[in-house]
Parts: structure tokens; C-alpha cells; sequence
């Protein structure tokens, strides 16, 4: 395979053993390895301080790993860096803005930095995408922190990067204008554009990505399509409202593991979602047997967020 | 999206980003970095020039007034260098802005470039509107102008380079101006800028030797009026191996990240 046609295979970002530890010593990744595939929509997630943000730092060249390689579409973050930077926007999770600039000399500054010649229309397309074109002549510090978001958006899509990182893009921003940014995520991967996002809206994870990465403590403890990670590791429940109430659980109903809950009242069955089967018919169809009546009965299954707060905690 | 797979291996575009958004900061504060400078040079004028060159006989056979014209302009290049640069870089580390720059395909030769060559840009254009300042006051002549034009832009060059150096290294606004203060203003005075070191008694002439401006600033007033209290040559050494020291600072950074990079 000659070297064109490796890179033109390589995902689009690949991690090998990626460590870093901060000059204060203290050690933000542990041997990290990933990689994203070609115009996926990938989420990282992981509790404050997980190393999510010096993930991506190492992979933008803004931090300098201790150990480990990083590959970019097949060139390396350091021997090639500038191929490898020139595929890359970068939304980072602060609002850092040129306070005097204005929103059309911040974007065209950002394309100019990326070695591409001025094209104003497509900087009029990314503004007009996120709602700026309005704004375009005003002072940075003059628009909302939305807003500002929202121009780091510009900048980083300015020179058309085939690889988006969002650092917590929705830290801070209103419900519709979540929707917007969500929007505007799906579409720029249906051209093609693969993206890594971090949040701690779990809701966020759930509507959005194609795969999920939980950072825990420097480690990359999970990797995992959303839907299988959903399927493994998402429990459901089943409450039956009782009648009358009960003391007990009745001795034929022990195989099913049932919890008696809400003063008796209520009885629950908790079973993981890939095992489903045929548990629900035979438990309700025994309890018909054993004459116990229930006036309503609801199932229940748990969110990402249910799933993530157990990984992180049995870390701990 | 884009079809662009080979990088161009220099990044003209990127340098020409950075020189214009520097140069268009300086145009925000334009009546600091002009207006300023020239008040303060009409103001030494008058004391200098009028004041108290009236009772000064000629120096090196120029006029007192025309004789501290080459000075003047070379204490206002030193200042502002120093701070047009030391500002350009420190403020986007101040602010954060700077990760911008750092996960850009620029190179550490374009970075510099585009600081750089904007904080001398401006340095360079001020010292000419003190020169056409100061011919308001005095009669200037200029016996080598392509001298003067190499000292004016090496020189501006040189310190904005200092400048770079010392924004990245500053780790506040207080350190920012430490250097200008604390190190060039007082190794300007003492450089001869407003007066030829032979008048001063010979202990302290020998000294004044050990002093880096008194080789620029001396340099420099040759270009002007062909008298120089040490050799040319020594002038331009000096001034060079100042550049070149700078030049070393600025390629270690680079090399280690440091304070650009964690
Ligand atoms: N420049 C730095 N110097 C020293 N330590 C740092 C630096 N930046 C981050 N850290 C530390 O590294 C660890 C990981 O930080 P990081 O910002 O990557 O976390 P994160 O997952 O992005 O968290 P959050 O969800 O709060 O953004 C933290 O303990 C943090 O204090
Ligand atoms: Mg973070």
C-alpha cells in the first residue's frame, strides 16, 4: 500500500498510549487509546477534571504529551503538525475572544492563520448558519456569551476543518439555542465533517453520538456504540401498583428477585434490557396463579445518565 | 470537505493574519502609540534643545539641539518595541486567545514573523515621525541615510525581538513593564543618548563601555552626522550580536514551549 492510500484509510484520529502529567505533577492521562472513525459524531464523557479538555488539548497541539502518539487522518500531531492542524477546528471550553475585534475580523483572522486565501463567501455561509450575520460588524465584547460561543463556532468552522472539536459547546446556552448547536452539529456530519464533543448533559450524548468514550480519573474507561452501551448497560424496571398492600414477597415469586417498595404498595422488578425475553408475561401471568391484583403497573428504563453515574462510581 | 491534503511549506497566509490583526491593534490605539511619543519629543526638545542646549556649546561640532535627535529617536525605539511586542504576545496568553495560534499550522519562524515584523512595523514608523518631528525644531541632516535606514530597522527589529521574549516570559503586567523600567531606561540615559561619552570623566567613560546602547545609540548618530564615540564597525557588531542572542532566546522558547505551552 503505497503511503497516499494509507493515509486516505486512516481514521481520523488515532491515540496510542497517550500520557500526560502536568508540570504540578499531576497526572491528567493515564495511556490513553482511541480512535474516532471517519464522520462519526463522537462524545466524551467524564466527570470534572476527568482529562477530557487535555485530551483534546494534546490532540490540537496546544499541550504537549508526555508519552504516547497521535495520528490525525495518518500524520503525526508532531512530525507533521501542520497537515495534521490544518484538518482541525477547535471550539475550546472557555469563552477566550478578541474583546475589541469585530465577529468579520475574528473569522476571516482565523482562515488567514490557517494558511487559506480569503473567501467571503463561505465566511458569510458559517455566519449565516449561526445566526451572526446580523452581528457581524460588532465588537466581540459587546454580544451575549451565547453569542460568543457562537463566534468560537465560526472560527473554528472558518477554514473548513474535516475533523470539529467542541469543548462543552452547550455549557451555558439556553434550551433553543442547544437545539440550534445540535442542529448545526448533524448537519456538518452530513457533509462529511467527523466531530468529538465533551458534555455533561448526558440528554446531549444520547441524542447526538454515534459512539460514546467515558473518561474517568486520566483513564478512558469505556468505548462503546451509544446503542450497545444502552442495550448492556441500561436496566429496566417494572413497578406493579398493588391493590392491597403486602408484608412479603410472596415465596413463589423468589426467581424473579422482586423488591417490595413504597410502604408495600408497590412491587419491583429491575432487569437489564438485553435480557428482556420472555421474564415479563411469565412473572405476570404467576402473579394472575397466586390471585395477587394490581390496579396499574409502568416500566421504567434508565437514561445514560444512570449508566454513566454507575461506571464512574464503581471506579471510585 | 476540503481537497487540500499538502500544506503549502510556508504559511504566507498565516503570517499576513498575525501582521494585520497586530497592526490592526495598533491602529485602535493609535492616538497612544503616536500621539504620545511625539508630545514627549517636542517636550525634550524644548527642555533639552531650547532650554538648556542654548547654554551648551556644540557637540562633536553639531548643535546640541540636532545632536540628540539620533538619541531621542533610538530611546523611543527601545520603549517601543519593547512594549508594542511584549504586549502583542502577552496579551492573547493573558486572555487565552493565544490557544488559537498554537493549534494553528503556524510555524514558530511564521509566528514570530507576524509579531514581530508588525511590533518593528510600528517602531520603525515611529522613529520617522520623531525625525520629522524633531525638523520642526532643529536643522537635521542625514550624511548616510541607507546607515541610518539598516540601524533604524535592525535596531526596532533587535528589541521588538527582546520585547517577544519578554512577553512570553512575563508572568504579569507588573513584570511587563519591569524590564522597559528597571533595565532600558536607565541603560538609555546612561548611554549617551543626550550627551557624547567623551564628556563624561574617564572612570565612568570606561564604564559606560560595558553598556550595550551606548554601541546602538553611537551607530547610529554616525549615520546622522559621520561622528561617533566608538568605531562603526563595533557599532554594528554590537547591535548584531545583540540580534543574534535574541534570535537564540527566541529558538530555545520554541523548542521547550516554554511558558507557551504546558
Ligand atoms: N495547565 C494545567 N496545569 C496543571 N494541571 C492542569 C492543567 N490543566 C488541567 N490540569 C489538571 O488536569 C486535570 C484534568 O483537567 P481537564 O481540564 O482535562 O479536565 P476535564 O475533564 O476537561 O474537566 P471539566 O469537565 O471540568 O472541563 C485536572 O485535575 C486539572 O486540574
Ligand atoms: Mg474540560
Amino acid at each position: 500500500m503505497d503511503r497516499a492510500a494509507h493515509v486516505e484509510a486512516a481514521p481520523a484520529i488515532s491515540i496510542a498510549g497517550l500520557a500526560k502529567t502536568y508540570a504540578s505533577g499531576l497526572q491528567a492521562l493515564k495511556r490513553v487509546d482511541l480512535e474516532i472513525r471517519r464522520g462519526e459524531i463522537f462524545a466524551l464523557l467524564g466527570p470534572n477534571g476527568a482529562g477530557k479538555t487535555t485530551l483534546i488539548s494534546v490532540v490540537c497541539g496546544i499541550v504537549t504529551p508526555t508519552a504516547g502518539r497521535v495520528l490525525v487522518e495518518g500524520h503525526d500531531i508532531v512530525r507533521d503538525y501542520r497537515a495534521a492542524r490544518s484538518k482541525i477546528g477547535l471550539v475550546p471550553q472557555e469563552l477566550h475572544t478578541d474583546m475589541f475585534e469585530s465577529v468579520w475580523g475574528t473569522v476571516r483572522f482565523s482562515r488567514g492563520l490557517f494558511g487559506l486565501p480569503p473567501d467571503a463567501a463561505h465566511l458569510e455561509r458559517v455566519l449565516r448558519d449561526l445566526s451572526l450575520w446580523e452581528k457581524r460588524n460588532d465588537k466581540i465584547m459587546t454580544l451575549s456569551g451565547g453569542m460568543k460561543r457562537r463566534v468560537l463556532i465560526a472560527k473554528a468552522l472558518a477554514h473548513e476543518p474535516e475533523i470539529l472539536f467542541l469543548d462543552e459547546p452547550t455549557a451555558g446556552v439556553d434550551v433553543e439555542l442547544r437545539r440550534d448547536m445540535w442542529a448545526l452539529v448533524r448537519r456538518l456530519r452530513e457533509r462529511g465533517v467527523t466531530i468529538i464533543l465533551t458534555t455533561h448533559y448526558i440528554e446531549e450524548a444520547e441524542e447526538m453520538a454515534d459512539r460514546i468514550g467515558v473518561v474517568s480519573k486520566g483513564e478512558l474507561i469505556v468505548v462503546e456504540e451509544k446503542t450497545t452501551l444502552m442495550k448492556k448497560l441500561g436496566k429496566k424496571q417494572l413497578t406493579l401498583h398493588l391493590e392491597a398492600p403486602m408484608t412479603a414477597v410472596p415465596a413463589g415469586l423468589a426467581e424473579w428477585n422482586l423488591v417490595l417498595a413504597n410502604g408495600g404498595t408497590e412491587l419491583e422488578y429491575t432487569f437489564l434490557a438485553s435480557e428482556e425475553r420472555a421474564a415479563i408475561p411469565a412473572l405476570l401471568r404467576r402473579l394472575g396463579d397466586l390471585g395477587v391484583a394490581y390496579k396499574d403497573l409502568n416500566t421504567h428504563q434508565s437514561s445514560l445518565e444512570d449508566i454513566f453515574v454507575t461506571l464512574v462510581s464503581e471506579r471510585a | 470537505m476540503s481537497t487540500a491534503t499538502r500544506f503549502p511549506a510556508f504559511n504566507r497566509q498565516g503570517v499576513l493574519a498575525i501582521y494585520r490583526f497586530e497592526m490592526a491593534r495598533a491602529r485602535r490605539t493609535l492616538w497612544q502609540s503616536l500621539v504620545t511619543p511625539v508630545i514627549t519629543t517636542s517636550l525634550y526638545f524644548v527642555v533639552f534643545g531650547a532650554a538648556i542646549g542654548s547654554r551648551m556649546s556644540e557637540v562633536d561640532g553639531v548643535a546640541y539641539g540636532a545632536f540628540i535627535v539620533p538619541g531621542l529617536m533610538m530611546l523611543a525605539l527601545f520603549t517601543e518595541s519593547l512594549s508594542n511586542a511584549s504586549f502583542g504576545i502577552y496579551l492573547p496568553r493573558f486572555t487565552g486567545t493565544i490557544y488559537e495560534v498554537l493549534s494553528a499550522p503556524v510555524s514558530p519562524l511564521e509566528m514570530v514573523l507576524g509579531y514581530v515584523g508588525a511590533a518593528a512595523t510600528k517602531s520603525v514608523i515611529l522613529g520617522l515621525v520623531i525625525l520629522a518631528t524633531a525638523t520642526f525644531f532643529v536643522p537635521v541632516r542625514i550624511l548616510h541615510p541607507g546607515w541610518m535606514a539598516a540601524f533604524l530597522v535592525l535596531t526596532a527589529t533587535t528589541f521588538s525581538l527582546f520585547g517577544f521574549i519578554i512577553g512570553i516570559w512575563a508572568k504579569g503586567f507588573e513584570q511587563l513593564q519591569f524590564i522597559p523600567m528597571l533595565v532600558i531606561t536607565p541603560l538609555t540615559f546612561l548611554g549617551g543618548a543626550f550627551y557624547s561619552i567623551d564628556m563624561l570623566p574617564g572612570a565612568w567613560r570606561t564604564f559606560s563601555l560595558f553598556n550595550p546602547v551606548v554601541y546602538l545609540i553611537s551607530g547610529f548618530r554616525w549615520s546622522f552626522y559621520g561622528t561617533a564615540d566608538v568605531g562603526v564597525a563595533l557599532s554594528l557588531a554590537m547591535t548584531l550580536a545583540f540580534f543574534c542572542l535574541c534570535l537564540a532566546l527566541v529558538w530555545w522558547i520554541f523548542r521547550t514551549g516554554y511558558r507557551l505551552k504546558s
